[in-house]
């Protein structure tokens, strides 16, 4: 990994090794492909089925300030193309997190980007805090897509100044590099974008999944027992892929580009779109050597294309005018 | 636990809607606790997306052939086909490509006290049980309980048979064996004797039904769940139970995936 984030590629070691490297504010990647907040477990889950270390970061299952015990079952179903679900946030807390996951994760040398959410703005804030010493915490990913229960529901990511004063109250908090997940569920995806990049954020990763809703006809009744869930896979991948290049044109900061990735060739699009790096979700579940071939993939199409360093791909979308 | 792309061996009818498919598995045999079972794609692509959880039937070994000096383990599942991935599944053949996950979860707790064991099955709930049966069998009276709602439900009679394990049958229709619910045979079993366990696999009222004879007659009972699943390591938390000791301050929730699929009776809130 002696090639991680040099500002120039070694030419002439093209064949063996294109450089995936790619920078997330101050946080250098050895390569662009993570697993999505929520696919992954707390990491250990897939660590017989794939060599961790190969993977760019490892990205956590979203914690609370105190353990979530989420909604009741069926929380998933499977849809044409990808899957809806309604876990409902279930998570260990973030106590518990440093207590039981983190000792596992501090063995891979692979940074963590830790995922929380809070069900108000103190518990960002007090969840935030007790992450920001954590030397194994290599950054933190704020998922705003939940609702305020103080403020009547609100999600926080949909309206511009909620997610803004989030994002600034964590910025106070924690001196690691700060992602913030921001919803899809949202008119204009660029309005927020901006609110979070002015209030502080490093980086911006899009999309978090699309509400959905499927109903068994048999029985008449809805397949989740929440009724409606966040529809991910493949089915979502071409609004993703619209979201990111949108936010991408908006901001200046970085984007982790989500959204039914399940290949290389897609991951390859979020990364022409603009997206600095990205995030694999369910796919994880259908093949969990998923990002292990995307890596892979991403390495072959540099040496196809002979591309020394994946980052010069970067945002290298050839848009027409749209004029005839 | 591995993920294995393999190839189908056999994919045959064994009762109107229920399949047994057999598929090469490579060095699996020595992993498998009985009572575990395997994620399974029936082919890459986006329908279906997720992989569906299958009890293991049965494992073992194809006799060396063809120049190989090493006998070739092989996995069978027995199935029924109940939706769109199913049914691709049933549509599979000799030679066609496929992926297995596993083992996964944990299997039945083999070491129990001395005395007889009662397996109960509902329908295609038999799965996981014929391989429980042979390591239960190795020190124990073991017989099986075996009910549907018609006698095309009735299936692998003759793989326990042929393993010495007695089967008494019920079905709702009386087509087969004893006319009502294997829950009644189970009552019946019970004021024979009381045997050191019950292990039960089947749809989720059989199970409590089962809990409740058990509970009545103090006798120990470990149940295999079925439960939709996303990932099937623990990851998605799409399979959660109640723990036994769950309440709303201190939640207990328990992945099928993970902590079970086979769980203590006790372990459970009905």
């Amino acid at each position: 990994m002696n090639n991680i984030c040099q500002d120039t590629a070694q030419k002439g070691n093209l064949d063996a090794h294109p450089d995936l490297s790619v920078r997330i504010g101050s946080l250098c990647l050895r390569n662009p492909v993570m697993p999505a907040s929520g696919t992954f477990g707390y990491g250990r889950e897939y660590a017989a089925l794939i060599d961790l270390h190969r993977l760019g970061a490892i990205v956590t299952k979203g914690l609370s300030l105190r353990p979530k015990m989420g909604n009741p079952t069926p929380r998933i179903a499977e849809t044409t193309a990808g899957m809806l679900n309604a876990v409902g946030l279930q998570n260990v807390g973030v106590d518990a997190f440093i207590r039981d996951k983190l000792p596992f994760l501090r063995t891979i040398e692979t940074p963590v980007i830790v995922n929380f959410f809070g069900n108000t703005l103190e518990e960002y804030g007090e969840v935030a805090a007790r992450l920001s010493d954590l030397e194994e915490v290599a950054a933190v990913e704020v998922n705003i897509s939940c609702p305020n229960v103080k403020q009547g529901g609100i999600v926080f990511g949909t309206d511009p100044r909620a997610a803004a004063t989030v994002v600034k109250l964590v910025r106070s908090r924690i001196a690691k590099p700060l992602i913030v997940k921001l919803t899809p569920n949202i008119t204009d995806i660029t309005v927020v974008a901006k609110a979070v990049e002015e209030a502080g954020a490093d980086a911006i990763s899009c999309i978090n999944t699309l509400t959905g809703m499927s109903i068994d006809i048999r029985t008449r009744k809805p397949r989740l027992a929440n009724i409606t869930g966040g529809l991910s896979g493949p089915a979502i991948m071409p609004v993703a892929l619209r979201m990111v290049w949108q936010t991408v044109r908006a901001v200046k900061i970085p984007v982790i580009g989500i959204g039914g990735i399940c290949s290389a060739e897609d991951a390859l699009q979020f990364i022409m779109a603009g997206a600095t790096a990205i995030q694999v979700g369910s796919a994880n579940f259908a093949d969990p050597g998923a990002m292990i071939r995307i890596v892979d993939g991403l390495a072959d199409f540099c040496r196809e294309q002979k591309v020394f360093a994946l980052r010069d791909l970067v945002g290298c979308l050839e848009a027409p005018d749209r004029g005839w | 636990m591995k993920n294995l792309t393999t190839t189908v061996i056999f994919n045959r009818e064994v009762a109107p809607g229920y399949l047994r498919m057999r598929v090469m598995a490579p060095d699996l045999k020595a992993q498998v606790q009985p009572g575990q079972f395997v994620m399974l794609r029936v082919r890459k692509g986006t329908v279906p997306f997720l992989r569906r959880p299958f009890g293991i039937f049965d494992i073992g070994q194809l006799p060396p052939e063809n120049g190989n000096a090493e006998p070739l383990d092989y996995l069978e599942l027995l199935y029924r086909v109940v939706g769109e991935g199913t049914a691709l599944m049933a549509g599979l053949r000799e030679g066609d490509p496929v992926e297995v996950l596993g083992p996964l979860g944990n299997g039945f707790n083999l070491r129990i006290p001395a005395g007889d064991v009662v397996l109960v099955a509902g329908g295609v709930g038999v799965a996981p049980l014929l391989t429980s049966a042979r390591a239960f069998a190795a020190s124990h009276n073991v017989e099986l309980l075996l009910g549907g709602k018609t006698r095309d439900d009735i299936l692998a009679v003759e793989d326990f048979k042929a393993a010495h394990v007695p089967v008494r049958v019920s079905t709702e229709d009386g087509s087969e064996g004893v006319r009502g619910l294997v829950t009644q045979l189970l009552a019946g079993r019970l004021r024979e004797g009381r045997p050191a366990l019950v292990a039960a696999c089947g749809p989720m009222p059989m199970l409590r039904a089962v809990r409740d004879v058990c509970r009545d007659a103090q006798v120990p009972l470990q149940v295999s769940l079925e439960s939709l699943m996303g990932c099937g390591v623990g990851a998605c938390l799409g399979c959660m139970v109640k723990g036994a000791a769950h309440t709303e301050e201190h939640p207990q929730l328990l992945s099928v995936c993970k902590d079970g699929p086979v769980f203590d009776g006790d372990a459970l809130a009905w």
